[in-house]
């Protein structure tokens, strides 16, 4: 029956979608951002963000409150991730890609590794950020802590393009990633503007662990892996070189992975990965730059 | 006369690594030729990987996935059909071939690291797909192959009798594995010397330059992708075999990724190397193991590694090898 | 000869990978002149200039205002005041005109002062005020030939190295361009040194000039003199 449809789920379930996919976009733009500076992909990013969501557990242990220890960890993931590249990325610079990619793969487990080593394996559970009572909305009851999600999550985009538009080091980033012989001619200081980019995606990619963890009921070293997959569908869905693109992305990918969940029953939770899998490849075929990306001609 | 010498030089090393691939087992503990047959599978993945990555350029982070259906294949025709595990394995490779030739079809509009990506989502996701079919699958559980009879399960038999022979289960599967292993490597040396890898190594340098030169690029990308899923299933069940189980976590994202490193470590573009590739898969996360079996510090050690060595060797063991022996093969190939 | 020198090559060397491309160049360029090089393709003209912004690797005595920066790298050298304008413009693409220039000025802190610069160099090119919106990537060859110029203004230099000015650019563009370079050069008294493969152009600008050849310096003089130059005439002026 057409009328039975349950307007009042639909826009709960949209918004559950946003939600998540706020947390999704900024994962994505963490790897965006790099991608568009060094041409390489992260493989690293969701381990970095799962780190620095261990790091927010250790503070808040230690007493501190919520946004407390938020705002803490954002600043100890942007040192750390500094340190990362000087370390790590920096004697690979000049490699070819995939030697660069292998280092992140390394990277992966080397994060991983240490964040099993300085806490043992058992679930823990970080505080919400927001009030988990409800506020309807026109009749519709929706959830503080996904309309808290999606602020911060929008915030945060509103922020970096702000950073990035009107900002002198803003312009020295964008400068470095896509002109740097001439930036370096202007006294831009390129390698450390390609760590300083490693910083501010390991700080977006706190953000988006630390949204995630509250959300669920509890969180392990593994959090981060799913939000890696959907991060990278939605940035590939927005396309991979354009920041806006990947958010879009991202947010799309959110409710429609929801939704799908919520309305096909053979899908149902447990194959949400699969579905974005399909949805990198559906877009990768039909159109490889993304709904958002420029389409540019195949460099020979 | 030098020719003739590094005519015999080269003989001397191929006997040479064919006598080590005989009486190795001999000078190891049983179980231990266990771990080298395992070795072996690894190895057989790393050539079809290398034959994609190195050759025609294709990235491919999602191998543990092609892996994981050639095991898969073979688990459920031992549980399901009631297969001879052995006689499973070209049936493996096949499965495995149609789905990398699957994959290779949208790998035709992707490029480096598109393709790096979707096929590492493929990684990722194929835990969850497995566990989605579980009639076939067995679910979460896997496929045990305890309850098959010993006749069908080499690993159940005890004593293993070939050609008049008995061995040591261990024994077979090390020669099983690494037999196939050495035909794998014939049959990728066959391919990639000549015209076939001429065709292989233009696509990966320039496509364009490929097409105008009239590669058939299509078929030659989708091609090398089932070839490469031919091994990578066969690795598959042997792996499968080898440890009398499949299970979802069998075939996880880091057998993806350590199977690039390998192919990365023994020299892409190169079938050299391979076996220190191979090696360095199996023993690393075992070496790790050593040095601490805490939580967490095996995978520390393991991703350090990688990375100290892309930052110290960027082109790999075979790389290295190459670079080592450049002056005596100059010295043997030039006319004094 | 140069007043006070300001640059100062002594057998400089460069080499790409393998390739050694100069050999051994020497040369001067004083406080407030306007110097040319001049050459045929690959007399390593583009690469003198790589070899005193840092881009080239390089040996060799280069000394900018007493110091020495043989060993700086290309950022360093920019913070010293060398605005290199490279070959093929070398424009931010990505970004608009506004914001190339102001990250022309990027390594200066006198935000009072960069106002005050970005006023005159408008004054210059007055339509650049006009597309402070357009990305640079989308302007004509000729405008982003005149905004790579601008935003080396923007910096304040203590000398500028210009590359090859007129590469691909209509006679008439190239005639403003190098209008606007003699006017900064003689009323500003900015210092430059000028990649030329146009050698009349070149000349007729300049007050002294280099002509290099296969990596080394084959003739130097004042323009008026190098014009007079027999070999000049016949391999560069082409009468």
């Amino acid at each position: 029956m057409l009328f039975a449809f349950d307007w009042t789920q639909l826009a709960q379930q949209t918004v559950i979608g946003l939600s998540s996919g706020g947390t999704w976009a900024l994962l994505a733009l963490a790897i965006v951002l790099i991608y568009r500076s060094t041409g390489v992909i992260n493989f690293a990013q969701g381990e970095m963000a799962m780190f620095s969501v261990f790091i927010a557990w250790s503070l808040v242990h230690h007493g501190l409150t919520y946004w407390a220890a938020f705002f803490l960890t954002i600043a100890i993931s942007i040192a750390g991730a500094i340190a990362v590249e000087r370390v790590v990325i920096r004697p690979v610079e000049q490699a070819p890609v995939l030697t660069v990619v292998i280092v992140t793969l390394g990277l992966l487990f080397v994060v991983d590794g240490a964040a099993r080593w300085f806490w043992s394996p058992e679930t823990r559970t970080l505080p919400n950020a927001f009030s988990t009572s409800p506020i309807t909305i026109a009749g519709v009851a929706f959830s503080w802590q996904d309309l808290g999600n999606i602020a911060v999550s929008l915030g945060l985009v509103v922020l970096l393009w702000g950073l990035f538009r009107f900002t002198k080091l803003g312009l020295a980033l964008r400068a470095a990633a896509v002109n740097p012989d001439e930036s370096r001619l202007l006294g831009i200081r390129v390698s450390w503007m390609l760590a300083l980019g490693w910083g501010l995606a390991a700080g977006l990619g706190a953000v988006s662990g630390m949204l995630t963890a509250p959300a669920l009921a509890s969180f392990d070293q593994n959090l981060m892996q799913p939000v890696l997959l959907y991060a990278f569908a939605g940035a590939v869905l927005g396309g991979i070189e354009s920041p806006l693109g990947a958010v879009a992305g991202s947010l799309l990918l959110g409710v429609f992975v929801n939704l799908v969940g919520t309305y096909v029953g053979w899908i149902g939770t447990d194959l949400r990965l699969p579905v974005a899998l399909a949805v990198i490849l559906g877009v990768l075929l039909v159109r490889p730059a993304g709904l958002f990306g420029k389409v540019s001609a195949r460099r020979v | 006369m030098r020719r003739a010498l590094g005519m015999s030089l080269w003989v001397a090393m191929v006997s040479a690594g064919l006598a080590v691939f005989l009486f190795l087992p001999h000078f190891v503990s049983d179980f231990h030729s266990r771990d080298l047959a395992q070795a072996g599978a690894f190895f057989i993945a790393i050539i079809g990987l290398d034959l994609l990555t190195g050759y025609t350029g294709q990235i491919s982070l999602g191998h543990g996935a092609l892996m994981a259906i050639g095991g898969y294949t073979t688990a459920a025709l031992i549980v399901h059909e009631h297969w001879r595990d052995v006689w499973t394995i070209p049936l493996a490779g096949i499965a495995a071939g149609i789905v990398g030739f699957v994959v290779g079809l949208p790998a035709l509009r992707l490029s480096g690291l598109y393709l790096a990506l979707a096929t590492f989502a493929l990684a990722v996701a194929m835990p969850s797909l497995i566990k989605k079919f579980s009639g076939l699958t067995g679910g979460s559980q896997g496929l045990q192959f305890l309850e098959s009879s010993p006749s069908q399960v080499t690993g159940l038999s005890g004593k293993v009798t070939v050609l008049g022979h008995t061995m040591t289960q261990n024994h077979f599967l090390y020669y099983l594995t690494w037999s196939i292993g050495i035909v794998g490597l014939g049959v990728a040396w066959l391919v990639v010397r000549g015209r076939g890898g001429r065709t292989f190594r233009s696509v990966r340098d320039s496509e364009i330059a490929a097409v105008s030169s009239g590669v058939n690029l299509a078929w030659t990308k989708t091609f090398a992708f089932a070839l490469s899923g031919v091994y990578a299933g066969v690795a598959g069940a042997l792996y499968a075999i080898q440890n009398e189980i499949v299970n979802p976590l069998s075939f996880t994202v880091s057998i993806s990724i350590l199977l690039l490193v390998g192919a990365v470590v023994g020299g892409l573009g190169s079938l050299s190397g391979l076996v220190l590739g191979a090696l360095f898969v199996e023993y690393l996360p075992t070496l790790s193991t050593n040095v601490s079996t805490r939580e967490g510090v095996p995978d520390f050690i393991y991703g350090a590694a990688i990375i100290v060595v892309m930052i110290l060797l960027p082109t790999g063991a075979g790389g290295l090898l190459r670079r080592l022996a450049r002056p005596l093969t100059t010295w043997l190939y030039t006319r004094p | 000869m140069p007043r006070s020198s300001l640059l100062e090559l002594e057998d400089v060397e460069a080499r790409y990978g393998q390739m050694r491309a100069l050999h051994g160049v020497s040369l001067e360029v004083g406080e407030g002149e306007l110097v040319a090089v001049l050459g045929p393709n690959g007399a390593g003209k583009t690469t003198t200039l790589r070899a005193v912004s840092g881009t080239v690797r390089r040996s060799g005595k280069i000394a900018f205002a007493g110091k020495s920066i043989a060993r700086r790298s290309p950022e360093a050298v920019a913070r010293l005041g060398i605005a290199h304008v490279p070959e093929g413009r070398g424009t931010l693409s990505e970004l608009t005109v506004a914001e190339n220039l102001r990250l022309g000025a990027y390594t200066r802190r006198d935000r009072a002062a960069v106002r005050e610069d970005t006023g005159r160099v408008l004054a210059h090119f007055p339509w650049l005020g006009e597309r402070s919106d357009q990305r640079a990537g989308t302007l004509s060859g000729g405008e982003q030939q005149m905004l790579a110029l601008a935003r080396a203004l923007m910096l304040r230099p203590r000398l500028v190295l210009l590359d090859e000015p007129s590469l691909g650019l209509a006679p008439k563009v190239v005639a403003e361009i190098f209008r606007i370079v003699r006017e900064l050069n003689e009323r500003d008294g900015l210092t430059v040194l000028v990649v030329e493969q146009n050698a009349n152009l070149a000349l007729d600008s300049s007050s002294r000039a280099y002509v290099l050849e296969a990596g080394r310096v084959a003739l130097e003089g004042t323009s008026a003199e190098l014009r007079r130059n027999e070999s000049v005439r016949r391999s560069y002026l082409g009468y």
